[in-house]
């Protein structure tokens, strides 16, 4: 179990330090320190073992966060526990800087005390936290004693995620659909490989404890349904989709997911994230890059690289970069490019080709010419990978949300009263071809 | 050197620097780097020339982002243009960058070489220097093999100026370190050494280092230097302290240059000439009076100097090891430096001191500052200094303060450092070993040990318990006492498990007669502690087990019901269940016969070094140790004969008489060996892997199986040559050794042990009898580095002895190698009873000279005894029956050793005859039994042993059929109390 949290800033310094068992010394704050964040050599793995004792850390924006432990824990509910702990901390104070959490320490320190448990992690669950741990005073005469009673009944309940009594008066219902899409093509045009992992996140305002419903154009799904009707089965057999794994937030019902595949669960109040899926089969590349790299003698290098995007002509993608490595001992650089803005930014050893806005179906194409100068060292430059970001209004997996039922029988409010919307966004990774 | 104008400030590397300073994250200065790593290119690239200026600016800054650990792949060629600038900063930025970064196998490395070449040709001694410290700094192999030749001639060129003189005799020396072979020996060797007449001091310190360096390899070229170096250091020494000027330090006249002449002496032996001994001899005393002096200044930087130059003094004086009177001085004054409030002095003198503790001249000295040492020991705050303390201790030690030393160590060890533990535990171990007078003590220091620091105890230390307490009878009863009493803490170590339970399986049944201590109580204890064991340790206890089955036959059904457990039985080490079948089944199947022979008592081990010592030697690295092992052997011989050596066990022949236990009843030896202490008296048997048992097909091989054959010889061999030794005639004989009776005397109850040994030669004996046959080996260690010839022991029979015993003996090899052992066997046949025991002649040559020796073999009548057990009434019509005059012998004796009933039992035991409990009425008094059996007759033996404890007598009487025999018999027998 976990023996230890530390929350370090980019200078290494400790802004929070909590110790939950005594085989965690103090020097394990000063081990990580020397041996992660001011290593020589840029640590990469995120556990490191440092004489018997494991760190797992994650970093957000210039902070560290690390979990300490003695013990042969489970890695993947450490870092499940980190990433809890960073949204737990960002919906209490926002962004997780260095000045945000000094200003917050007390506050993060009655959250961990209340959310890790001698080293085992507790609920942490944003609402439920936020009824008991709140940022303003407590008048004690206001907060009566039923209401306290209702607090323990529900932290310590079985549905601890949800209070009861929430009234608004309209119920409404957010859906986001979010994919990040990854990619890696060799220059020839062949996919090597390529994933998209995505996330269902659920925004809810419904009164009441409502029971939901929710439905997608899963394979498993469809071909069940579909066994009675052949005809459909083959039509929507090509807008069904292979889902490879998906996990889910405490509320959903795991047994009637097992046993009927249906998600169904009662939300907690406000966002939470209902599912996380990954596939790998079928997916929609939105865009392709096709690059040609020519050397020219031993001080110069032409790049041409054209990119096509390959969906509906009606959508359009946003926020697209190219990103075109350029050699080691580049001197000098001149880029021609037909739509957006291109630049050579030193610093990072790359041409950077922006363009704001691009409908599918559409191609666009950048030349550059880069002067080289001759070095002593006969090493080869290594070819980076060409790498894009780019943002797209539809699901690059082929998801789509079928339905997304709301039952509510004590308070008499119907399916068709709550107010539904549905919203796919879908990003870059990982998203690269090779030159 | 020029200092660098406002103009060439180079405002722009200053502000890159501050910005990469400035950087929040490793991100943010790659980027920051990359920039300018971009940028410098784009200038480098451009068209139109740089001038010196930039050139210079962007070179140090490739410089810095190179130091900060980032790949620099250009720019080498616009450092080598600055070396061919004028300006004295640029040249000096460019040699920089390349001493850093360029390596050697660069393309450009001829381009450096020219430009090297071009300013050591100028007669400008600032660049000549700059590049001679680029030599110097990079110091390849082909800088070295470029210039090699050239810089002597700079170094003793008449007209070159002093500082480069300097640099250059330091440059040679770089490239001498770094590859020897390149730096040509020639006529400027000699020229070299006058330089130590140098009017510039620094031109001589350098010099200094060099011939140092150099006279290592070749001391007769340099030997000039001595009487050079006695005469510098006597002017610097006298100087008064404003002399020198520049180099005087802290009013401390050029410290480093004395103390580096003090080093070069210490690379000669004294000088032979008396009037440069006399100089040298008064510098010294001049130094030892200086630092009595009251210091001229309180800053501690003269003091540091003034220190330096004393230690290094000190170690000259320990390196002559000729003056007594400065030994003692220096040791003296380094008593001084031990109560110093400075740290490091301590340390250092502590060092010093240890070696001073290794000359004969200053070993008293340094002994009167134990208190002082030990003190340290306890109250210094610094582990390293007390780490030195111990060694000090360790040096210091000798018979006269072991017991103190030794127990001051024991106690330091409760509070020591993890990391020097093992070390002192080493160092207890070997000096308890060595300086034990008696060994009760030795056998409590190390019991202590492993209580106290169980964990940092390795194998070789108690190994060594088991060897000494194996191999000295006269502690064995005293060893199981102390084990089993401190086995009986609630929490004890496993390594005193390992000797306890070795202890009492070999000797358990010297204390048995206690009933505290009584054969079921040291099984459940032994066994109380098993299931905490390592598979090693159970393995271990597993054999002690089965000795107990032999040693103590009513544990028998307890020890087989744990033998038979299933956690034994299905244990899932195999060498734990091997043990466990085997001797379960051993211990059903075999008689009480062969279980006594396959069990029995381990024989004595053969002597070696003691492999502590080798360990602590591998530990601290060569010369370690050498304050105390002076005369020893190499430690590699260790590992040559590694394992077991001889003493093959007895289980061939069973013999229901044999003495299974027969060295426990032994009379203690004369006295250890004085001068070679315990020492060289043992071996270290379970050196290796051999300590482990293998796994045998048979429990006998399992157990014995640490019992190698002996050394050089097969019994293979030794059979094929069966032919028995030509007796030579009587007259070849000399007469026995005048302490041959009492070498003999030894053996009366015991059939193992060292016969016999002299600076050249040991003899060891094991001997097994069964009825009237007998079987004798005996091992003859040739204890020189030098080859025995025409080695030859015969054994005689003088008078009619030939007629009563019939010995036969085998042929050994005529040659015995330096440190090698041969192997002789005996067969021997008691044809009827004697008197008189056969000799043993052993003639050879050692290094030309003939040398003889006569003994006495170790075969008396009693060794034929086979004991009797008897009922009171039995022996009580026998007695009466043997009650002829002429029958009986009595004799009334004053005891020689202390009066120990369990000592007396075990020695009748050894004697041969049995034990005969509740028949004597008086129950002090021992009563025994036996048949002498020989070929021709048997002779029925009664005898019976009344001590007197207040008037310190004892009365023997013997009654046999044979009158010669009783006679005989108790005059053997009265030898022993």
């Amino acid at each position: 179990m976990i023996g230890g949290l530390f929350i370090y800033n980019h200078k290494g310094e400790v802004l929070i330090s909590r110790v939950y068992r005594d085989d965690i010394g103090r020097n394990a704050v000063d081990a990580f320190r020397v041996n992660v964040i001011h290593a020589r050599q840029q640590v990469r793995s995120p556990v490191t073992n440092i004489a018997r004792t494991s760190f797992f850390h994650v970093k957000r924006s210039n902070i560290w966060l690390a979990a300490v432990t003695k013990q042969n824990v489970n890695a993947a509910m450490v870092f499940e526990f980190l990433y809890k702990m960073c949204d737990v901390m960002a919906a209490y104070f926002g962004k997780i800087s260095e000045e945000n959490i000094k200003n917050n320490f007390v506050l993060i320190y009655e959250l961990l005390d209340e959310i890790l448990d001698f080293g085992y992690p507790q609920n942490s669950e944003t609402g439920a936290l936020k009824t008991f741990i709140t940022q303003q005073g407590i008048k004690s005469q206001h907060q009566t004693k039923e209401e306290q009673s209702q607090i323990t009944s529900q932290v310590t309940g079985q549905i601890g995620w949800r209070r009861e009594g929430i009234k608004y008066r309209r119920n409404e219902l957010f859906l986001d659909v979010l994919e990040s899409v990854n990619l890696l093509m060799s220059p020839q045009g062949q996919v090597l490989s390529a994933h998209v992992s995505g996330r269902v996140v659920m925004k809810s305002y419904l009164s009441g404890m409502p029971e939901c419903k929710f439905g997608m154009n899963d394979k498993i799904v469809i071909e069940k349904q579909g066994k009675g009707t052949a005809d459909e089965t083959s039509k929507s057999g090509k807008q069904s989709i292979a889902i490879d794994d998906c996990t889910f937030h405490q509320c959903v019902r795991l047994s009637k997911f097992d046993s009927e595949r249906s998600i169904s669960f009662i939300p907690p109040d406000g966002e939470f994230e209902l599912m996380r899926y990954r596939t790998t089969k079928d997916i929609i590349l939105p865009f392709r890059v096709i690059p040609l790299v020519r050397e020219v003698g031993r001080t110069k290098l032409e790049v041409k690289v054209v990119i096509k995007s390959n969906f509906k002509p009606s959508l359009l993608a946003q926020k697209i970069e190219v990103r075109i490595p350029t050699p080691l001992n580049t001197s000098g650089v001149q880029v021609i490019c037909m739509k957006g803005k291109a630049k050579y930014k030193a610093s990072e050893n790359a041409i950077v080709w922006k363009i704001k806005r691009m409908a599918g179906m559409k191609e666009s194409q950048i030349n550059a010419e880069i002067e080289l100068l001759p070095t002593n060292d006969k090493k080869k430059w290594a070819r980076p990978p060409i790498s894009m970001n780019f943002e797209v209004p539809f699901a690059p997996s082929g998801l789509k949300v079928r339905y997304l039922k709301v039952f509510e029988p004590k308070l008499n409010y119907s399916d068709h009263d709550v107010i539904k919307w549905v919203r796919y966004i879908g990003r870059s990774g990982i998203y690269e071809t090779r030159c | 050197m020029p200092a660098v104008s406002k103009g060439d400030g180079m405002r722009g590397l200053a502000v890159f620097i501050s910005d990469i300073r400035n950087c929040k994250s490793k991100e943010a200065e790659i980027k920051r780097i990359n920039k300018e790593l971009a940028n410098i290119r784009s200038k480098f690239k451009g068209d139109k020339a740089l001038d010196g200026y930039s050139k210079k600016k962007y070179v140090c800054k490739l410089l810095f982002i190179f130091l900060l650990g980032h790949d620099i792949d250009f720019g080498h060629m616009e450092a080598v243009n600055l070396l061919s600038s004028n300006k004295y900063t640029e040249k000096q930025i460019g040699y920089l960058f390349i001493s850093v970064l360029v390596n050697s196998n660069s393309e450009l490395i001829r381009l450096i070489n020219n430009a090297i070449k071009n300013d050591l040709a100028s007669r400008n001694p600032t660049f000549m220097c700059l590049a001679l410290h680029c030599i110097a700094n990079v110091g390849s192999r082909e800088m070295g093999e470029a210039f090699a030749a050239d810089i002597p001639r700079i170094l003793v060129a008449g007209d070159s100026m002093d500082s480069v003189k300097q640099s250059a005799a330091l440059c040679l020396l770089r490239l001498y370190k770094a590859s020897p072979d390149l730096v040509p020996m020639g006529e400027w060797t000699a020229r070299v050494v006058h330089l130590l007449n140098d009017q510039h001091m620094g031109v001589v310190t350098a010099a200094v280092s060099l011939i140092t360096c150099l006279c290592k390899k070749n001391p007769d070229d340099f030997k000039t230097c001595i009487s050079l170096a006695v005469s510098r250091l006597s002017r610097i020494v006298s100087s008064a302290s404003t002399d020198l000027q520049d180099y005087t330090y802290y009013f401390v006249p050029a410290p480093w240059l004395s103390v580096k002449l003090l080093r070069l002496l210490q690379c000669y032996p004294p000088p032979e000439d008396a009037a440069v001994k006399g100089r040298l001899v008064e510098c010294l005393e001049t130094v030892l009076n200086k630092a009595q002096e009251p210091p001229k200044s309180k800053k501690v930087q003269h003091s540091n100097a003034k220190n330096a130059i004393l230690f290094e003094t000190i170690s000259l004086i320990i390196h002559y090891d000729s003056e007594p009177n400065l030994l003692v001085r220096a040791c003296n004054q380094l008593g001084q430096f031990l109560q110093h409030r400075e740290t490091n002095l301590r340390y250092l003198a502590l060092e010093s001191m240890c070696t001073l503790a290794s000359s004969e001249f200053s070993h008293e000295a340094v002994k009167t500052h134990i208190d002082t040492v030990i003190n340290a020991l306890k109250t210094e705050r610094d582990v390293s200094v007390r780490q030195r303390a111990a060694d000090l201790l360790y040096a210091m030690c000798d018979r006269s303060n072991a017991k103190q030393i030794v127990s001051e160590m024991l106690r330091y060890l409760e509070t020591a450092d993890y990391a020097i533990r093992e070390e002192i535990v080493l160092k207890v171990a070997i000096l308890a070993e060595k300086y034990a007078v008696d060994y009760s003590w030795y056998v409590d220091t190390i019991l202590n040990l492993i209580r106290i620091a169980g964990d940092y105890v390795s194998e070789e230390v108690w190994y060594r318990v088991l060897q000494i307490v194996t191999n000295r009878d006269d502690v064995q009863g005293y060893a199981a006492k102390t084990v089993f009493e401190a086995l009986q803490a609630p929490a004890c170590h496993e390594n005193m498990v390992k000797v306890g339970g070795y202890i009492l399986g070999e000797f358990g049944n010297l204390i048995a007669g206690d009933p505290r201590s009584s054969p079921p109580v040291q099984f459940s204890l032994l066994h109380s502690k098993f299931h905490l064991c390592s598979v090693a340790t159970r393995a271990l206890l597993l054999s002690t087990y089965i000795k107990f089955i032999n040693l103590f036959p009513e544990t028998k059904a307890t020890i087989q019901g744990v033998l038979r457990a299933g956690s034994q039985l299905r244990n899932a080490d195999v060498e734990l269940q091997q043990r466990a079948v085997e001797y379960l089944t051993l211990s059903s199947v075999a008689s009480t016969d062969v279980l006594a022979t396959v069990l029995e008592e381990m024989p004595p081990f053969p002597e070696r070094e003691s492999s502590i010592l080798a360990k602590l030697k591998r530990k601290k690295g060569p010369g370690a140790g050498s304050a105390l092992d002076d005369g020893r052997r190499d430690p590699s011989s260790n590992d040559i004969n590694g394992g077991m050596e001889p003493t093959p066990s007895t289980v061939s022949t069973p013999s229901p008489s044999a003495d299974l236990l027969g060295l426990r009843a032994a009379p203690p030896p004369a006295a250890p060996p004085a001068s070679a202490g315990a020492g060289n008296l043992l071996v270290d048997v379970f050196d290796g892997p051999a300590a482990q048992p293998s796994l045998g097909p048979t429990p006998e091989e399992a157990f014995l199986s640490e019992l190698e054959p002996p050394a050089p010889e097969s019994p293979m061999a030794l059979l094929a040559d069966p032919a028995p030794a030509a007796d030579p005639g009587p007259e070849d004989i000399g007469p026995p050794i005048p302490e041959a009776d009492e070498l003999l005397n030894k053996f009366v109850c015991k059939n193992n042990g060292v016969l016999f040994e002299n600076q050249l030669l040991q003899i060891g004996v094991k001997s097994e009898f069964r009825q009237n046959l007998g079987r004798m080996y005996l091992f003859y260690g040739n204890k020189t580095s030098v080859q025995f010839q025409n080695f030859s022991p015969t054994v005689v029979h003088p008078g009619d002895l030939q007629t009563q015993l019939a010995v036969q003996t085998k042929r050994v090899a005529a040659q015995v190698d330096g440190g090698a052992q041969v192997q002789q066997v005996l067969n021997i046949e008691c044809l009827r009873d004697f008197l008189t025991p056969p000799l043993l002649s052993v003639r050879f040559r050692y290094g030309g000279a003939p040398q003889a020796l006569t003994l006495k073999l170790p075969v008396t009548i009693n060794k034929f005894f086979q004991p009797t057990e008897m009922a009171a009434q039995d022996f009580f019509q026998r007695w009466k029956q043997l009650s002829l005059p002429q029958q009986e012998a009595q004799k009334i004796f004053k005891a020689n050793h202390p009066m120990d009933a369990e000592v007396t039992k075990a020695k009748l035991l050894g004697f041969g005859s049995a034990l005969l409990d509740n028949v004597d009425p008086n129950p002090e008094n021992f009563v025994g039994a036996g048949i002498i059996q020989t070929k021709a007759l048997q002779v029925g033996c009664l005898l019976r042993l009344e001590p007197n404890a207040q008037a310190q007598m004892y009365r023997l009487t013997l009654r046999t059929s044979k009158e010669p025999v009783s006679r005989h018999l108790c005059e053997l027998l009265a030898q022993q109390f």
